[in-house]
């Protein structure tokens, strides 16, 4: 991305138009990341290799007690950068700081006491040999965060309270649980250190719909009571609309469009946005026959080959010939609404 | 005047499962009339798919059907033999079901799939098979379709597979399909393509349609009539209207509250307490009683009868009797009051 027509990413003046790597955080956001980038490289055939650019050149930032949501079809890259910005992958390039501070192969370990996951699937992600209290005390041990036994215990006890579970259920194993009783026990889990900041990988999609209010409202106490920031990554958007402040829309490894949640809702300006949010189906019959869809023709391009340009160009209504041909710069329309978009 | 085409009488059907007996489905009724679409919704374990499975005799060991009545244009599916069977499914009521990943043969070209239904089904013969088979795939929006029968599975998308799947449906013109969760493996965008493709078939062939999910919103945007389901039993049906703007059943209600709305409010979602129910061991009451905040000592003792509200709408709650009573002021009001009036 050129800096010279990119306005910042960063509102707050933080940083002027033209010197990204002059920038110094000065603690205002809890994240920030900066052109964070992850390649895999994939072979094709015996002696072929090809780049999958699965994040490429992602900048966004996340203020304290707030959750910001990411959005997009399946394999368009929102798991990988909740993996790379934890630091579970490296990054290929780019910074992501953390509370102001730049996180790097060295410090992660420390900085990762401030930072959690709770993962998808609440079948796979726990230990089945196990037991909930040491599913949960673990994360102790690794910090090192108790004296002796009794004072880990206590903690144990206290993350089950506040996560909804019986205290009983402790010497359990989690197979015995259900799976938003599951759900409850990874949260705990991420909640054990007193993290700041959560990324929240998919993690109602595998529950049932009633389930799924009772831990979308457990994430909502949590953040009021414990002041955390949520990076909140899932398909389904009328999730992500219930829980969200501001939203990022991700199409092919890249951001297309960011800004506050009924902004985006109400105002998309990149088409994909649009076309996306239309796609929802809406649990109201009245709105369901007055709305109307914008069905995108065509499938999602492979992530291998990633078209020139904009990669919507393909799909986009809109499409101009200067679309394949130069990447559109991530700009700012007023009042923090961020969009990759030439003809909008 | 429309025509009745299927008629579900107090459909039993039940898995003699080590444990015990699994009421999967227990005493579900419903009709669907000609070119109507109807939609099943329930959460997991409700018994929405056994009921489709029910209709079309393909349950899996050790599921059998112990009661009730399917009629076909009159015709007692239930006294068919497996021979009759085997002509009905396909020609007169086809499904598609939930992942087109696994529905399909991996070692068969989808073309050679498509022919053999058509083959099995139809009279049609020789060229004239691939001939169907090339427009059925052209009718599902699949374009280029003479190189598209060539290919194996595994070379079309998801989106793509499940538009093979509902052309292998439509291969002889079913009276009745059924579609078991048909996007739930989709993204948004995706399923936006499929739904408005079965709606667009629906109208050019005529078709009645069954569609089986839990997404409530596509219920909205697809559903002429709906049947809510909980734990094997229909708790309330109704047009789309009807269930969505006078739910009249608590299961149905709790279940609105606890789905985020379209756009971000300050409002709360409100869960359903407590946890799926547990099939092997049934409650001789309403079923969703454990977990309804209005549940009253008849709620736990005795099953409530499906009473109808109008010609439409019909529902089984003891709350909702008890409101219609008090409302009518009728003596009998007084009665269930001495019954069971008092909350738990």
């Amino acid at each position: 991305m050129s800096n010279t027509q990119t306005k910042s990413v960063f509102g707050q003046g933080q940083l002027s138009d033209t010197d990204w790597n002059e920038y110094e955080p000065d603690g205002g956001n809890i994240l920030e990341v900066h052109h964070l980038s992850k390649h895999f490289s994939v072979k094709t055939g015996f002696f072929k290799e090809l780049p999958l650019k699965a994040v490429d050149d992602v900048s966004f930032f996340i203020r304290h007690k707030e959750t910001l949501g990411l959005v997009g079809e399946s394999g368009c890259g929102k798991t990988t950068v909740g993996r790379t910005l934890m630091w579970l992958y490296p990054p290929t390039s780019g910074e992501v700081f953390f509370d102001g501070e730049r996180i790097t192969e060295k410090n992660v370990r420390t900085l990762r006491r401030n930072m959690q996951m709770v993962f998808q699937d609440p079948y796979s992600s726990l230990n089945p040999r196990m037991t909930v209290e040491d599913i949960i005390g673990e994360p102790l041990d690794v910090h090192k965060m108790y004296k002796d036994k009794s004072e880990r215990r206590e903690r144990v006890y206290e993350l089950m309270h506040l996560v909804g579970l019986n205290q009983e259920h402790a010497t359990r194993y989690s197979h015995e649980f259900s799976g938003g009783q599951r759900q409850r026990i990874g949260i705990a889990r991420a909640l054990a250190i007193n993290p700041k900041f959560i990324v929240c990988d998919e993690s109602v999609s595998a529950l049932d719909v009633s389930i799924q209010a009772q831990i979308l409202n457990m994430f909502k106490d949590l953040q009021d009571e414990l002041n955390l920031s949520y990076l909140f990554i899932a398909h389904d958007i009328l999730i992500v609309t219930y829980m969200s402040d501001r939203i990022a829309v991700m199409y092919l490894g890249k951001i297309v469009e960011l800004a506050e949640t009924n902004e985006i809702n109400d105002h998309p300006i990149h088409p994909y946005t649009e076309s996306l949010f239309s796609a929802v189906p809406i649990p109201d019959p009245i709105t369901a026959r007055e709305s109307h869809r914008i069905v995108l023709e065509g499938d999602v391009p492979s992530p291998l080959h990633v078209p020139s340009g904009c990669a919507f160009h393909t799909r986009c209504p809109y499409a101009t010939e200067k679309c394949s041909l130069e990447e559109p710069p991530f700009t700012d329309r007023g009042h923090e609404h961020f969009v990759a978009c030439w003809n909008r | 005047m429309s025509e009745t085409i299927l008629q579900v009488k107090d459909l039993r059907t039940s898995f003699m499962t080590d444990a015990g007996e699994v009421k999967a489905v227990n005493g579900v009724s419903f009709e669907l009339e000609k070119g109507k679409v109807l939609g099943i919704v329930g959460e997991s374990g409700s018994g929405k798919s056994v009921t489709a499975y029910s209709i079309m005799q393909i349950l899996q060991f050790p599921g059998r059907i112990i009661g009730g009545e399917i009629l076909f244009k009159g015709d007692n599916l239930l006294e068919y033999s497996r021979k009759q069977m085997r002509e009905f499914r396909g020609s007169s009521v086809s499904i598609i079901f939930q992942d087109p990943m696994t529905s399909l043969n991996p070692v068969f070209s989808i073309g050679h799939q498509i022919d053999e239904a058509i083959r099995l089904h139809t009279d049609r013969r020789g060229a004239d098979i691939r001939r169907r088979t090339i427009e059925l795939i052209h009718l599902v929006g699949i374009n280029d379709p003479e190189r598209r029968v060539r290919q194996y599975p595994h070379e079309l998308s998801g989106g793509m597979r499940q538009r093979v799947m509902i052309a292998m449906a439509l291969a002889c013109e079913p009276d009745i399909l059924i579609a078991d969760e048909p996007t739930t493996a989709l993204d948004v965008t995706i399923q936006a393509q499929i739904l408005e493709l079965i709606a667009e078939l629906k109208a050019k062939i005529g078709m009645a349609v069954i569609i089986i999910t839990h997404d409530l919103g596509v219920i909205a945007d697809m559903c002429d009539e709906i049947i809510v389901m909980y734990a094997g039993s229909v708790c309330e049906r109704g047009t789309t209207d009807d269930i969505f703007y006078s739910p009249s059943h608590e299961y149905t209600r709790n279940l609105l509250q606890s789905i985020p709305k379209d756009r971000k409010t300050d409002e709360r979602l409100i869960p359903i307490a407590g946890t799926p129910i547990d099939l092997l061991n049934l409650p001789p009451g309403c079923a969703f009683a454990p977990r309804c905040k209005e549940c009253m000592k008849i709620c736990l003792e005795e099953h409530p009868e499906e009473i109808a509200i109008s010609d439409t709408h019909y529902a089984s709650c003891w709350v909702n009797i008890r409101k219609i009573l008090t409302e009518e002021g009728a003596p009998a009001g007084a009665a269930v009051e001495d019954r069971g009036g008092e909350t738990r």
